[in-house]
């Protein structure tokens, strides 16, 4: 992979299968990075617009789900001129394989990323077992 | 519905037969969003060129607004000449280490450099820019001869 890579533009997805809406609006997917090393598993989240406060993140049964509001930003005395990108909320649900320590989780939002460290549970961490 | 009014139309002819399948392409984009998205409260229009923007304006400024997460104000670079302003930068992704399994990969890094085109003169001196939470604000003062002045009548 080349350094210099330019970068093309995606349209944001929006989420097709969800739970009926309650509040008006557009639910985006937040496009995402999931990885995991022997300790345990990193989720990075593109979330532009959304204030720190406003993200809900919640892990129950196995299944971790994202959310973040955003607040229309755009004054109300501004007309449109050009539109290339519509403004929404964010939701995005992961069914997680491994157990995860619930105390140990990490959560920072930066510059629009969101990013979750989620450790193992010790009982899924990997033991070397030697035979003796 | 359509095609009744284009047989009607007056100044259909072939002479741009091209122009007139485009027209009709747009007007069955704008029917499939009103069907599909049921929300034509804006239109919508994406160019296929990163970042995308959104222009809007008040009468005394222009707002350009992108998306732009996970790059910090130091890796961006904007200018403005004329009325042409100039975003360009680097999303950059830094390495998670050599022991990582990636069980998703969605994001991405590069470069990225666009030319927006603003619709009249501005004050290029008054330009002001801030990134917060991933969001790009540019805010672009009118030019004093582009704004609207109230004329009194005596």
């Amino acid at each position: 992979m080349s350094e210099s890579k330019d970068l093309q533009a995606k349209e944001k997805q929006e989420v097709s299968v969800q739970a009926e809406q309650t509040k008006p609006g557009l639910v985006f997917t937040p496009a995402v990075d999931i990885f995991e090393n022997d300790g345990a598993i990193t989720l990075l989240a593109d979330m532009p617009g959304v204030a720190s406060q406003d993200i809900a993140i919640d892990l129950r049964d196995g299944v971790l789900t994202l959310s973040g509001d955003v607040k229309p930003w755009e004054g109300s005395d501004e007309s449109d001129v050009l539109i290339e990108f519509e403004i929404g909320k964010y939701y995005r649900q992961f069914t997680l394989s491994e157990a995860i320590d619930q105390s140990k989780i990490e959560a920072r939002f930066e510059d629009g990323v969101l990013r979750l460290v989620m450790p193992k549970a010790a009982k899924a961490m990997p033991r070397k077992i030697t035979v003796s | 519905m359509y095609a009744r009014r284009m047989f009607d139309l007056p100044g259909f002819g072939w002479r741009n037969p091209l122009a007139e399948m485009e027209r009709m392409r747009r007007q069955m984009d704008a029917l499939a969003d009103l069907v599909f998205r049921g929300s034509p409260s804006r239109l919508y229009a994406p160019s296929g060129v990163f970042p995308a923007i959104n222009l809007t304006e008040t009468a005394t400024g222009y707002f350009v607004r992108a998306e732009l997460p996970g790059i910090k104000s130091a890796d961006l670079d904007i200018q403005v000449v004329g009325r042409n302003m100039t975003i360009s930068g680097e999303r950059k992704i830094a390495s998670e280490g050599e022991n990582v399994r990636y069980h998703r990969r969605e994001r991405e890094a590069g470069k990225f450099s666009r030319i927006i085109a603003l619709p009249g003169d501005i004050d290029p001196e008054k330009v002001e820019a801030k990134l917060v939470n991933g969001v790009l604000t540019v805010c672009v003062p009118k030019a004093a001869a582009a704004q609207p002045r109230q004329i009194a009548i005596n």
